[in-house]
Parts: C-alpha cells; structure tokens; sequence
C-alpha cells in the first residue's frame, strides 16, 4: 500500500514554526523528518514516523506555495488563496526575510549578479549552511535590491514598505543594499574580524550623512548613492596633510590638548602624522569608485591596524579621534570646516565601532 | 418585467501577465446574464486595472433570475488574435432574492480558470430590483429562504413542520457529448460548471415551488447533490424538509420582518399563495417531466436492516441463521416497471424530515435506523435525458424506507439522507434515516401519515423519552433486550439504540462520546452488468450484517450504548465494494448498561489455544475498563429492586425487515439471539474471526487532550472557546495488486483510516484541549487500485478545566432530571413557546435593553449555582441521598434557570469574555469562518445570508510543475476555500455554517502529466457576532444592526 496522495488544508493555514525553519535553513523533506525525530517529538506526542513524514511533506508543500507571495510581501496580505492571521503573516515574512550572518558576510559588499550566485556553492561549503538557504538567502538580498535601487525617499522606508519587514531588519537590508550598491570590499582578510552589525553600523551612517538623501531627501537621487559632488569636494581635505605647517599646528593643538589624558600619549605623538595622512588620504581618494569600493581596507590598514599594534585602549582612540576633528576648527588657514565635519563625524562614528579585535 | 439585475465592474488586481513583452495585460470584462452581454471598456497596460464601469442592467423573469448565475469573463484584449479569457467569476444571485438575507453583493472575487486556478480577483458590486406581480402563471419561487443546516436555524422559529420536499434534474453531461471531442479541455469544464450552476438553479426554483404549494416559506437541511451518471447523463438531485419559519425578532408570523418597502416586494410571494402550473421552460436545456412514460429498468432490491436493539444477538451463529436470511433476502430480478405516478403528486407520500435536530419537543420516540439500498443499471434507462426513472427508483427505495418505519411503530423517519455510488454503469441509491415518533404539534396534517396509530404521549419525561420504545413489546420487529428505562423507570427502553440524528439537547447522557467507525472491503469479480448488479446486490447483505457487527463491538468496546450521527456508506468499485460506517457513541443514562464481550472458542481442547483465548478475553477487557475511564462513564449503580422486575423475555424470534417489493413469501424468521442476555459472545472458529477480534483491538483512542464525534456537540462537553480550525483532509492509496484477501484489504483500509486520523491529532496538537466535531468520511474508488478517503471536519478548542466541572454538574443535573419529571414538564411548554431555539433568547433582548441587562445576568448566576452543585457532588456517597438534595433544592426554586441555560447553550458560555480574538487589525482580508457546525462557538448568529452552493472544475496538463497530485489537489482545495470565503464576504457576511464538502472527484493520468478534480461545496452564509461583542453593544446601544467589522462594504 503506497500513499499517491496525502494532503491537508485548513481554513485556516496552519504554519508550524519548527518545520518553517527547517524548511528555510534549506533541509529536504527527509533531513527535517529525522531533525524532527531527533528532537524527541515523536515521544511527546506519541506520533509514527510516518506521520510526522506526512505532517512535514505537507508544510513543505504550503510553505513552497506560499514561497511565491513571500516574494512580494504585500501579496501575502492581500491573497485570498490562504487565510492567515496578521501576526502569523509578519512571522512568515520576518523570517524568510532573515539571514545568516556567516552568509551575509561572504556577500557583502559583492556584486548581486549571476557570477556571484554561481559561487554560492562555494559560500554553502564554507560555510555549512545548505545551498538552498544560499539561494534563498541571495535571492532575497537581490529581490530587495532590485526594488529600491532606484527609488526615492528613505532607503530603511522603502524596504519597509515594499517587504513589510520589522525596523531592525529593514536596516539590515538598507546596509546590504548600500553595500551592494557601492560594492565595498569586505571580504579581504584583513576584514575578517569585522561582523555584519559592524558593516551595517557604518553603512547607516553613510547613508545618513554621505548620501545625496542626506543633504536634500526631496533630491532625485537618494540613499544608495553616495553624494559625488561631496566626494569630489573631499580632494579640498588635502591641504591638511600637503601643508606642512598646518598639519604641524594640528599636530601641535591635539597634543597640547591630551597631554597626560591618554595612556598612550607618545605613541600617538610619533604617529601623529602618519594617522592623520592616512585619514586625509582616504578621503582625498574617495572620488574614484575603485578607492570607494576600498574604504574599509584602507581605515583597517591606515588607522586600526596602527593604533592596534601600539595597544591603544578604545577610550583613548575616542579621545583622539574627538580631538583630532576638533582641532581643526582652530586651524585658521583651513576653510573647509563643514566639509571636514561631514567627513569626519561619520568617519569617526565608523572608526570607533571598527576599532576591536 | 419581475426584476431587474444591475451589475457594476469596479476594479481588478493581481490580474496575471498576459503580455510577455510588456510583462503587462490589456483587460477588459464581460459580464453575462442569460443571453445578454455586456463589456467594459479595455482597460490598457496594467495588471491592476480600474473599471469602474456604469451599471450594467439586466431586465429579466424572476424565473431566470432563480435559474441562471451570473457570468463574468475577465480577458485580455488581442488587436491581431482572439482575446484570451483570463477567468471566470460565476455570482449565484439567489441571496438577493429574498429578504432578510443579503441586499447587495460586493467584494472582491477571486478570478478562477478551470485550467490555471485562481488568477488574480475582481471587484464586483451586484444588485437586483425585484418588482411585483401578481397575475402570473407561477414558475418562480423567490422568496423561498433555503439552509443546509439540519436543525432550525438560529434566529428563526419553526412555526409550521410542513415535511419532505424532493426534486431532481436530469441532462446530458457535456464532457460526453460528440462535441467534447473537438473542443478544448477549458470549454469542456465551463460548459460543465455552468451546466451544473444552471441545473442547480432550476432545482432549487422548482424545490421552492413545491414549499410555496405546501404553504411553507423555508427549507431546511437543504442537500444537493449530482451523479455523474456518465453516458446516461447527469443527475442533480436534492432533498430538504419544508417549514414555515418565522425571524426570532419579528413580532408577528405572517408580518415580513423588514418594513421597507423594497423588502415588502421581495417577501409578496409568501402573502399570495401561489397556483402552480406546469409550463415548461424552453430555453432552458434541461427537461422538465411532461407526462409518463414506460420504461424498462433493471434494478436489485436489497435487503435492508434496521438497527436498533438487536445487541444481544450473538454474531457467532453467523453459519445458520444468517445465511438463511440472505437466501431469500438477495433477490434480484428484471422489473418491468409500470408508469411512474405524476411527479407532483407524492410529495405527502413520505414524512421524512431531513433535519438532524429538532425544537424541543417534535421527537417524541425514536425506533432505530431504518435503511433501503438498491442496484440499479444506468445503461438500462430507457430515457436517459427524462427524468422518470431516477424518480421512480427514489420513490421505490423511499417506500421501503417508509414500511421500515412502520414496521419499528414508528409514523415518521428523521435524519433523513440519500446517497448514491456509481461505478461504471452500476449505480447504488442508499437511503438512510431514523425510525421517529414525533409530536403533531408542529406538523401540517398532511406530512403525518394518519392510517399509523400515534402513541404520543403527552406527558413525556424530559432527557429520556426519546429512548421509549414506539413499537410494540409483544410485537417486536427484531429481537432485543427491553428493561424499563433508567431514568425514568416507567417505559421500556432498548438495549442499544442506533440513530442518524444528532444526539437531542435534552438527552442525558454520562461521560463523554467518542467517534466510531466501522471499516470493511469485500473484494468482487469484475463483471458487467446483470452479473456485475447480482454479484454486488449478494454482497451488499454480508456488508450491512458485518459493518452492524462491527459497530456493536465497538460500541460495547467503549462501554456505551447508543450511536448518534450513523451514516454507512458503501462505495462500489470495478472489484471491490466498500463500507464505512460513522457514528458517535455515548452512554445514555436512560439505557441499561452494556454487558461485555465474551470470547469463545471453538475447539476448547487444545491447552495453549484455551490460554490465547483467555489472554484476548483479559485484553478486552482491560480495553472496557480503560475505555470507561478514558470517557469518564460512571453510571450510578442502580440496584435490581429501583429499576423494577425484568421484564419478561419478549418473544425469542425476531423478523428482519424487508423490503416489500420483494414478492419472496418465504418467511424470515431468525433467532439470532441467544440463552441469556448481558454479555456479547464472539466466537472465534477460524483465523478471520481472530482477525476481527484483533482489528477491534488495533482502533487505538485519540491522543490526551483529543475527543472527537461526528455529531454536532460533543457529548459531555459544553464550555467550547472560540478557537475553530476547519479542515479538509484527502488520502489516495494505492494497493499493491498482488495476492489481495479481503482480510488484507481491510487491514489496509482500516490502517488507512486510522493513520489518517493519527496524521490529524498530530497537526492540530497545538490546539488542544480540543475535539474534532462532525468528522465527515467519504471514501471512493477512483480506479482499480486506489482507495480515496475525504474527511472533513472542525477542530474546536474547550476549557479543561471547566469541562470537568460542568461534567460533574451535568451528570448531577441528570439524576435531578429523574426525580423532578413532573415540575420540568411544568416548565417545558412554556420553553417552548417562549424561545423555541435555544439560547438565543438575543434578538429580543437587543430590541429591550432592559432585559438584555437582566438576561446577561443569568450566565454568571448560573455559573454559580453549577459550581455549587460540584461541591454537593463530592459530598453525597448515595445516589438517592442525591437525589432528596436535588428535590429539596428545587423546591427552593434556584435550580429551575440552571437546568434551563444549561440546556439551552451547548457551546457554553462566559468564558469567552477574554478570549474572542481582536477583529483583524492591520489585515486587509477580513477572516471568513467555515464550519460543519451549525453554530459558532462563543457568537450569535445574526443574519443568514443565503445558501452557498459551489461547485467548481480543475484540470492540469502540467501535474508534474504543480507539485504532483498532492500539490495539485491541495491547491485545489485551498482555491475552493478561498471562492467561498471571496463570495461569503461579498455577501457582507463573515461565516459560513453547515459547510459540507459534498463531492470530491479526483481523477488522475500520471503518464500523460494529467489530473482533473469535481468539487462539490454547500453551506449558509451567516453574518454572527462574537458574545463579547453583543455584550457591549446591547449596553452601549440596543438598536445597532451587528455587522462584523470586517465586511464594512455593505451598504443599501
């Protein structure tokens, strides 16, 4: 006696959470009949194996029929096909929508084309989240992408209101998408130790302070470019390192300032001017896209990676980096002060959560 | 000019891509009334396209407007080709006819192609004039109010009972005209579903005719269902009771309920009664009877039996008796039939009531279950398209039916329904009710037989009357064990007692019910024809005579005594034939308590054999005791000396009935009954017995936390909350060909079921405390090796913890019920007639806010007195200790309301003040409820909306794409759910009640990537109000119309 047909269906579509995750986390019907197995369900509820073989090949199959709304959230909600209680929708949608973080940190940054679904093979070995999941994973990444890349207003809004996400995770996605978007490298070695909330942190401040939405939200271009003209305009930074005597000022005002505040005051004073280099450089660089796409290599390379080798205490690095843009109010000869704090207060935001080990 | 339709297109959404290079679609619609069209302009590039088209007026006969359904095509316009139809929303506008029910139809309606399924939805608002007129020759029966539930719809008072109402409509099915040949598999299924919403139309046109002639306004346990007789054509047939119902709210009975003018029109055809005439209608394809005509049918007359007490017969004796019974009692013959009597002129003939519940007071006694069934050859028709024939075989089985009853005393069959199996040209009619005394009180003269001699007696006791035998002791019509009744100790009552209705409000009963199912396969010889019907109508006596077996067993295997809710089903296959039988049992107090099963052997020389049998004989008996527990049946003890002498042995003989169209003279006179009573002996001689004995063992009991029943309430339980989960469950099996017994295939099947309902304890776990209700089997047989199993049912989560109380209350309330007969039947008339529909003592209330107030007291001052009674409960040792408490408290008069409340709300109430969900926040589809039931538990049904009846079509050629079978079926029926719902809510309602899902044909070609499925749906629209949500209005403003929050569309 074979079973041709077994299904089920309620009025009310039942979703049970546990084969949901299974069924995202990519296992196949037979993987999530003995994960379930393995979790003792069996003896709770005094269930056959069979049974619960049904009971999972037919959630499968709801949720694999539901998989076409989650594609477009407001679909979910307004579909007529499967009666599901507004709570029951957002958890549906929340987590389809949710990522890995050992998978978003392989593609951050990347381009969210074919050649790159193709090494997800790769990601999945590495990994060890199943291929699905991958797919899944990147598709959603690809699907957000495609719909705000070119829209107006708020990038967290517009991801909020196209896929009904929560506010932490439409920002997850606002970060992805920026990323994306510039393509920043972050999957250099050097890297590694950088989490995705790190990233995101510093993507939201960018997009806060270095996007055209930043200056004028009613802009035609929005959150997920960075501002060019503003690029452009950070060459004019230059002048801090190039002049020699300003930067010696500078040098000279941050040193009267945290003497005996900083435990690793002669370290800073020796580096002084290589940090500050670094720092300017950057900046000065950021017009070509191929130096945007390495930001972050450059802050790990030119700022963490020093004061880390000279034990600098975190505090003192927030000492410095407040001071260090301070100061150059004072310098007289520099006319760019709006310019440098545009620059510097989101660069200072990113370099303190960058800074740990 | 009796009507006008008017139909406004507003909008559509998510309508699909019909334009690969614009990823876009150039709708338009056409909207359809019989040979009208009309079309809305094309709306360009858009999938989400907005009409908003003028009103589209369709000027019509009340006659079409009953017949027709309204068709609207969605398409995509083509410049150079032919524009390709997106859908179709087929609107059944016979809601709008009639008053009280809806006014307007308007929502959103999922746009359906037989061949993609659902495709986006369309927003349509639909209306219709009705204009008087009197002076004309009646085809029409607006106005008739029709409802699939079984008992008398909330909100509303049975005024007059008129009886049966039948009809059927034949034509030829157009997936087997020569056409079908040519045209594509799209045009074939909506040339069937419109066919069959046609026909459907018709049927119930014509069924409202014949209530209006039998001056009733209503029917009642309205079912519809088709036969796809295949080459002989296609048959919709239905049955239903007739009634004068009057709305609980209105004061007066022949007064419309509404007083705007409008509604007056609509409710004119009550006020003027109606000729009838028999015109028939020329456009429509289906044949109306016109005159009789001969015809040759052959046909097998089953032997037929009727349940009740024939518990004591042994079953063991099978070897002698029985076979003699099944000599005489399989009989076929080839009939040349006479001229089938004028269509119009039966109707009286059978007082059948289709309901499965009753006004408190119509059913006074029950006799047991009566059933006809008969074999009939649909090649042999001799006017297929006519439909004379299938009248005349229902009529037939319908006689049979009613000598049945007479012969159990009985003047009335109740819970009455008709079943067909067709396989091939072999066709099974089945009928099956329950023998019934009933009360003329609500009767018209006509629909009672009054050559029967009546033993109404007046003066019943309450809770257990309906147990009193109607028949004669001395007469009896099968062997059975009569004692006086528990309760009562003044009539005779069975040993068991078997029924198709629901078990009565009244009815008192110990512990809990629980479902039970007989399951059994008979394989056959493939034959055609006259041999095929002889080899089916031989078996079809070893089937009824196993399933009763069966059902016994078990019953006794649970400890109880009664079945309620009985449907056997017997399906026929190309080589085999099946039976299913479902029942719920439940302890009666009035009924003696069931002896045991003993197990003999038959050769008792063998020591090791001798042992086995006593091992089983333990096993059983553990099984009874545990099951008593599990039920919690703890019938008092009641001593020889309070229940009276035993009655003398009645006659030891017994005669089964049969039908009398046999012309057999031989005399069946059976003894299946043996020395002394009490226990049931099984005796086992050879390996199928010990097989039988092993398969009763194997049912296991629902998990902790589970009950379930295939009635309405559960007994035993009363305090549901108002969580429900309705669902539809479907298993195909195929079994493995090789060496196939009898004894495999019923393993097989009865695995099949039991599996299936483990797989549903299992989904709906998080629900418990919880019991399925109204589990509906079907099973059928699609192909050589495949067994398909629908079930249908609704899950309904209860308070534990007050169960146990009310348990113990109501176990209470019973023994007090035995000792206060005299002051309850004080109370009873005045019950009646106050508030014949229980609980809903409502509608009134809101017009007086006054006792609104006083009455939403009642529950909370009921509760109290429950709570004490519990504790009375644990004090008392003695039964009659208990019993003087109770009189004496009753005395004091507080008990009275309790005894009254309780009864009178079997889904309980209070509890579900902090329970009822929000009203779906931040959803912009509001929830559409569906259940089997007739009530929703913790709400009031407001408004009934009118009947749904759907039926809908799917085909694939791409089963592999969509998932395979399952995934095809299962889209299938969620798409099905979902139509229903879009239409309810169009409806402005926010329930569907009384849903059956009456037909589902599934057919399967793997090899050619194909599948097709008939789905068959019904039920009542209903607009109710959470009991929370009354409870604020009736104190904030008594006059406000309840409308859900949801479905805020409806508007005048």
């Amino acid at each position: 006696m074979t079973s041709e047909l077994d299904i089920f269906v309620g009025n009310t579509t039942l979703i049970d959470e546990d084969v949901y995750r299974l069924w995202l986390d990519g296992y196949s019907v037979n993987d999530a009949v003995a994960l379930r197995v393995r979790s003792g369900i069996l003896e709770q509820t005094g269930a056959t194996a069979g049974v619960l073989q049904s009971d999972t090949m037919d959630h499968y199959r709801t949720f694999h029929m539901l998989e076409r709304l989650l594609h477009a959230p407001p679909k979910l909600l307004h579909q007529l096909i499967f009666q599901i209680p507004p709570s029951r929708q957002a958890l549906l949608i929340e987590r389809y929508y949710t990522f890995d973080e050992a998978f978003v940190r392989e593609v951050l940054g990347k381009k969210l084309s074919k050649g790159t679904k193709k090494d997800l093979d790769d990601i999945s070995t590495k990994t060890g989240i199943t291929l699905k999941s991958c797919r899944r994973q990147f598709d959603n990444f690809k699907r957000v992408f495609k719909v705000v890349e070119e829209m107006r207003g708020s990038l967290v809004d517009n991801i909020q209101q196209h896929f009904l996400l929560s506010d932490r995770l439409a920002r997850d996605y606002a970060a992805i998408v920026f990323f994306a978007n510039n393509r920043f490298e972050t999957g250099k070695k050097k890297l590694q130790y950088l989490s995705f909330g790190d990233f995101a942190f510093c993507a939201e401040l960018m997009i806060q302070n270095w996007t055209l939405g930043a200056v004028d939200s009613q802009m035609d271009d929005m959150d997920v470019d960075l501002d060019k003209e503003f690029l452009q305009d950070l060459k004019e930074l230059k002048v801090l390192v190039a002049d020699k005597d300003l930067l010696d000022l500078h040098k000279s005002l941050v040193c009267t300032a945290l003497r005996g505040k900083l435990s690793v005051f002669s370290e800073m004073e020796t580096n002084f001017k290589n940090l500050s280099r670094g720092l300017v450089n950057v900046a000065a660089k950021l017009t070509h896209n191929k130096d945007v796409r390495d930001l972050f290599v450059d802050l790990v390379e030119k700022f963490v990676e020093p004061c880390r080798s000279d034990h600098w205490p975190l505090s003192d690095v927030r000492l410095f980096l407040n001071q260090y843009s301070v100061s150059v109010h004072s310098l007289d000869g520099f006319r760019h002060q709006t310019l440098w704090d545009r620059y510097m207060g989101t660069l200072r935001g990113c370099l303190l959560r960058l800074y740990h080990d | 000019m009796p009507g006008k339709l008017k139909v406004k297109i507003v909008a559509g959404r998510h309508l699909p891509v019909m334009d690969r290079a614009s990823d876009l679609t150039d709708a338009f619609v056409e909207v359809k009334f019989g040979n009208t069209t009309f079309k809305t302009d094309v709306y360009l590039k858009s999938l989400n396209p907005q009409w908003n088209s003028e009103w589209f007026k369709f000027e019509v006969d009340d006659e079409d407007l009953q017949d027709e359904p309204l068709q609207i095509t969605v398409l995509d316009h083509d410049t150079y080709s032919a524009n390709d139809a997106i859908g179709k929303v087929y609107i059944d506008i016979d809601p709008l006819l009639y008053s009280e029910a809806a006014t307007v139809i308007s929502g959103w309606f999922p746009i359906y192609d037989t061949i993609h399924g659902i495709r986006g939805e369309i927003n349509v608002v639909v209306k219709v004039d009705l204009f008087n007129d009197l002076n004309r020759f009646r085809q029409s029966s607006c106005g008739v109010k029709f409802f699939c539930t079984t008992s008398i719809p909330k909100c509303y008072r049975a005024v007059v009972i008129h009886g049966f109402v039948e009809e059927l409509v034949v034509n030829e099915d157009p997936e087997y005209q020569w056409i079908d040949r040519i045209r594509t598999p799209r045009a074939s299924n909506e040339a069937r579903q419109r066919l069959i919403s046609l026909m459907s139309g018709e049927l119930q046109r014509k069924i409202g005719l014949k209530v209006l002639e039998m001056r009733g306004n209503a029917v009642v346990g309205y079912l519809q269902c088709f036969d796809l007789e295949g080459e002989s054509g296609l048959v919709v047939r239905a049955i239903g009771t007739a009634c004068t119902l009057d709305k609980l709210s209105s004061p007066a009975t022949f007064l419309p309920a509404c007083n705007s003018p409008s509604k007056e029109m609509k409710e004119s055809p009550l006020v003027h009664p109606p000729s009838h005439g028999c015109r028939s209608t020329h456009n429509s394809p289906i044949h109306t009877a016109t005159g009789s005509r001969l015809t040759q049918s052959f046909s097998v007359s089953v032997p037929t039996l009727i349940y009740t007490g024939m518990g004591s017969g042994s079953a063991g004796k099978e070897g002698g008796p029985f076979k003699a019974l099944l000599r005489q009692q399989t009989q076929s013959a080839l009939e040349q039939r006479g001229g089938s009597p004028h269509r119009f002129c039966r109707r009286r003939e059978f007082p059948f009531l289709t309901l499965t519940a009753f006004p408190p007071g119509l059913l006074v006694h029950v006799g047991g279950v009566v059933s006809a069934r008969s074999v009939k050859l649909l090649d042999r028709i001799h006017n297929p398209d006519e439909p004379e024939t299938r009248d005349a075989w229902w009529a037939e089985i319908r006689q049979e039916i009613k000598s049945h009853a007479k012969a159990l005393g009985c003047h009335a069959v109740v819970g009455y329904s008709e079943s067909t199996s067709i396989c091939e040209e072999v066709c099974i009619l089945s009928a099956s009710g329950t023998a019934a005394v009933l009360s003329p009180r609500f009767l018209q003269e006509g629909t009672v037989d009054g050559s029967l001699e009546q033993r109404v007696e007046e003066n019943l006791p309450v809770g257990c009357g309906f147990c009193h035998i109607p028949y004669d002791e001395l007469n009896m019509p099968f062997p059975a064990h009569l004692t006086h009744c528990y309760n009562c100790r003044k009539q005779k009552v069975p040993d068991v007692l078997f029924t198709t209705i629901d078990l009565p409000t009244d009815a008192v009963v110990i512990g809990k019910g629980c479902l039970i199912q007989a399951r059994l396969c008979r394989l056959k010889k493939k034959a055609q024809a006259e041999a095929n019907a002889t080899a089916i109508s031989n078996l079809l006596p070893f089937m009824e005579y196993e399933v009763h077996t069966q059902l016994m067993n078990k019953l006794k295997l649970k400890g109880m005594n009664a079945l309620f809710g009985l449907r056997i089903q017997i399906t026929v296959g190309e080589n085999m034939l099946m039976g299913l039988a479902s029942a719920t049992g439940v302890y009666l107090a009035a009924l003696p308590m069931p002896g045991g099963i003993q197990i003999a052997g038959k050769t008792p020389s063998d020591g090791s054999y001798e042992q086995h049998i006593s091992h089983m004989q333990k096993k059983i008996n553990d099984t009874i005791a545990k099951n008593k527990e599990l039920y919690e049946i703890n019938p008092p003890e009641v001593s020889e000396e309070i229940i009276g002498s035993p009655i003398p042995e009645p006659r030891q003989r017994s005669r089964l009935l049969r039908s009398q169209s046999e012309s057999s003279d031989e005399v069946t006179e059976l003894d299946l009954s043996h020395g002394k009573k009490d226990a049931f002996v099984l005796e086992i001689d050879d390996t199928d017995a010990m097989e039988d004995v092993h398969s009763l063992l194997t049912d296991v009991p629902p998990p902790s936390g589970f009950y379930s029943c295939n009635t309405e309430i559960m007994p035993g339980i009363n305090n549901w909350t108002s969580e429900i989960q309705m669902f539809t469950s479907v298993r195909v099996v195929r079994l493995s060909s090789l060496n196939l017994t009898n004894q495999a295939l019923n393993k097989n099947f009865n695995g099949l079921c039991e599996n299936l309902l483990k797989s549903l304890y299992f989904k709906l776990r998080s629900m418990t405390p919880c019991c399925l209700c109204h589990v509906n089997f079907t099973v059928s047989l699609p192909e050589d090796e495949l067994i398909q199993v629908t079930v249908t049912a609704v899950a309904i989560t209860f308070d534990k913890n007050q169960a146990l109380q009310t348990t113990k209350a109501h176990a209470e309330k019973s023994l007090q019920r035995a000792s206060t007969d005299n002051e309850e039947l004080l109370q009873f008339p005045l019950e009646l007639c106050s508030d014949s529909v229980p609980s809903h003592a409502f509608p009134a209330a809101k017009e007086h806010p006054e006792s609104a107030s006083s009455n939403s007291g009642t529950p909370a001052a009921q509760r109290a007195t429950s709570v004490d009674y519990s504790s009375f409960a644990d004090r008392c040792s003695s039964w009659i200790e208990l019993i003087k408490l109770k009189a004496q408290t009753i005395r004091r008069g507080s008990i009275k309301t309790t005894v009254t409340v309780e009864k009178a709300s079997p889904m309980g109430d209070g509890n579900f003040r902090n329970r009822s969900a929000p009203p779906c926040a931040g959803s912009t589809v509001g929830v559409v409820k569906m259940t089997p039931l007739s009530f929703i538990p913790g709400a009031k049904i407001t408004k009934y909306l009118g009947i749904i009846n759907m039926f809908f079509i799917r085909e694939t050629t791409s089963l592999r794409e969509e998932g395979g079978v399952s995934g095809f079926l299962h889209t299938f029926i969620a798409e099905v759910f979902a139509m229903v719902r879009a239409h309810v809510a169009a409806l402005g309602g926010n329930a569907v009640v009384s849903y059956i899902m009456k037909q589902c044909v599934f057919m399967e070609n793997p090899s050619k990537n194909q599948a097709q499925c008939l789905i068959n749906v019904s039920g009542d629209a209903v607009v109710f109000v959470r009991e929370s949500d009354l409870e604020v209005m009736s104190t904030q403003q008594p006059a406000v119309n309840c409308q859900p929050t949801c479905t805020g569309e409806v508007t005048t």
